[in-house]
């Protein structure tokens, strides 16, 4: 009984006093966080803001100069194991030889470890992941013909094969058309609905309100964090952008 | 062709597939200047190592100049982390610096040292099958020791990639993805840094520290343009870099010129003609498939103009097929063209030389507004 209060009080993600700078200039100041499970999270906030930041120092691709992150109250090198992470589809080179399978199929290798090859087990995750994002007829098709849309998706799909409890996504909308936009926003329901917590750094203002749960609005430091319902007001948008924005109701 | 041809033959095309082999990733990683640093100051660790041996055969050599390999890769990044100096700077300034440390070493040692500045710059493949480079056991000639010291390089390269293959496409391909899946793209790009400085080590002394880099470009270069799978595109790597050996080797032969230069002036052909003519990447079919975009755009184009001008008052003046390229500023003859492309694909008909949409032609043309719509 009280391993499964534990199990509920536990943390997604806890972060502590986290400051990471560039040379001494610093992108993120101070930020305390704290997002618990089964959390749909919108991270909003102007350009430069700090929000790829944020997801690239839980992830300890990125040493901050003060501060920690905790992930299921297990430090980063352990708790990055419970993480599926979509990097900004253009950080990647879409001429790269491969096909859609080759790319997805990239997700079960963290599981697998140093020097063990995919099998069939992993092939079938694989097809799998591709099915849910409707990719599968597309498997074998070289990443470079591909969509923005359908870059996305094989991005996603590459996370799903992970079968995470916390998904970090860097801008997945950005680019893609509105079918997809949909087909992904029903999949982060569908993996909260089955207990995961998502991160999703986000820049439509106006679909806040129907994509997520929870909101964190950042601008270097943390203006504010919490249900959407709470914390997505004017006055924070405000701080968080500055006057001009607004959202228009 | 004699024993002797062949030998350097096979020693050729080892070369070039260990090359190869190396060159898929440096392409593919953006690396290729690197190894051409590599290739250069592996030089000065052969010297090093020849001056603490005085040995020109001996295994240290190899030692000597891997390491120098990978301390140039080091002192490289070394200098791009301090924020001073950008990657290509950071190069341009390594390289020249150790390898002139080098080519002055051996240029005031050259009296009694068997390392000249031809042997530095071409290679000698050509000496190969000479009696005193043979690999001898118990009374057996096993043939040239280079091709021996080629093959075992080819079987660690060989071996590397197969081992470590996941590894290589997913840091390759994503190392911040790579990095957060718990493979550190260091490891790998340390264990790629050693491979390309071993074997440019001993291609070095087939074929040169300047052809180094062209056959571990080229081929891989080559292989890029027409393949989509990694995999793929190391076998079709080997491949030509074996054709580059032998059409090179008897180039060289027919223009009895530098083995070495041939080759690379191979490898540098092949890539030409597939960087015309490969059938998705290539040249020529990358302007194919732009005319035809162009095309059917202006295709679209005109068909919108059909539409805005439909039954107004200036439809005579606007849509008339002889002042149609006025309106456009279209070219004269183009616009004739397209207009008669529209006429026989049933876009639009001509009415005493005015054009008309068709029913197909306007659904056309709303589908193309709608487009340009949802781009906006």
């Amino acid at each position: 009984m009280t391993g499964l209060n534990d199990k509920k009080l536990e943390l997604a993600l806890e972060i502590n006093d986290l400051t990471v700078s560039y040379k001494d200039k610093p992108v993120l100041w101070d930020i305390d966080l704290e997002i618990p499970q089964g959390a749909l999270v919108g991270i909003v906030g102007p350009n430069g803001a700090g929000k790829t930041t944020l997801i690239k120092s839980i992830l300890g691709l990125l040493k901050p100069v003060a501060g920690s992150a905790k992930i299921l109250g297990l430090e980063i090198d352990q708790g990055i194991k419970k993480i599926a992470y979509v990097p900004q589809r253009g950080s990647v080179d879409w001429d790269f030889p491969a096909t859609v399978f080759d790319v997805v199929q990239m997700g079960t290798y963290g599981k697998l470890g140093w020097l063990r090859r995919p099998g069939s087990k992993e092939k079938k995750l694989t097809k799998d992941a591709l099915e849910k994002v409707g990719m599968l007829e597309l498997a074998h098709r070289q990443i470079s013909q591909l969509s923005g849309g359908q870059q996305q998706r094989v991005f996603l799909a590459r996370a799903l094969v992970q079968h995470a409890e916390i998904y970090l996504m860097d801008e997945p909308f950005q680019g893609v058309d509105s079918t997809t936009e949909q087909s992904i926003v029903e999949l982060l329901r569908e993996l909260r609905n089955q207990g995961a917590t998502a991160l999703v750094v986000h820049h439509d203002l106006q679909t806040v309100k129907d994509y997520f749960d929870w909101v964190v609005l950042l601008n270097v430091r943390k203006i504010a964090a919490g249900p959407v319902s709470e914390v997505f007001t004017e006055t924070n948008l405000k701080l968080a952008f500055g006057s001009r924005v607004s959202l228009g109701e | 062709m004699t024993q002797a041809q062949l030998e350097i033959q096979l020693l050729a095309m080892a070369t070039a597939v260990a090359c190869s082999l190396c060159g898929v990733f440096l392409v593919l990683r953006r690396m290729s200047l690197l190894s051409d640093a590599i290739s250069h100051t592996v030089l000065i660790g052969i010297v090093i190592a020849f001056f603490l041996t005085g040995d020109m055969t001996s295994p240290w050599l190899l030692v000597g100049a891997t390491t120098a390999g990978v301390f140039t890769v080091l002192l490289v990044e070394g200098l791009q982390k301090t924020g001073v100096v950008r990657e290509d700077a950071a190069i341009g300034l390594v390289f020249p610096a150790l390898f002139s440390i080098a080519v002055l070493l051996i240029s005031i040692y050259s009296k009694n040292v068997h390392l000249d500045m031809d042997a530095v710059l071409v290679g000698k493949i050509a000496l190969t099958p000479l009696p005193s480079r043979r690999l001898e056991f118990g009374g057996y000639d096993f043939g040239p020791k280079s091709l021996a010291l080629m093959i075992a390089i080819i079987i660690v390269n060989i071996g590397f990639i197969i081992l470590f293959f996941k590894e290589l496409k997913v840091s390759t391909f994503d190392p911040a993805f790579s990095k957060a899946i718990g493979f550190n793209p260091y490891w790998i790009h340390l264990g790629l840094v050693l491979s390309v400085s071993t074997t440019a080590v001993a291609s070095f002394d087939a074929v040169g520290s300047i052809l180094v880099v062209a056959l571990m470009a080229a081929p891989a270069a080559t292989a890029y343009l027409f393949t989509d799978k990694l995999s793929i595109m190391l076998v079709w790597s080997c491949i030509i870099g074996m054709l580059c050996a032998v059409l090179g080797y008897w180039l060289a032969h027919f223009l009895d010129a530098s083995i070495a230069g041939s080759m690379a002036t191979v490898a540098g052909i092949l890539f030409g003609l597939t960087f015309f003519f490969a059938p998705e990447r290539g040249l020529f079919s990358v302007w194919q498939r732009a005319k035809i975009r162009d095309r059917k755009f202006k295709l679209a184009l005109l068909l919108v103009h059909l539409t805005h001008h439909e039954g107004t008052i200036r439809e005579l003046e606007e849509c008339n097929i002889e002042s149609l390229h006025l309106h456009l500023r279209w070219d004269e003859y183009e616009t004739r063209s397209v207009a008669f492309e529209a006429v026989e694909s049933f876009c639009a008909s001509q009415e005493n030389k005015v054009l008309k949409l068709t029913p197909k032609g306007r659904i056309i043309a709303l589908e193309s507004l709608q487009i340009g719509t949802n781009l906006s």
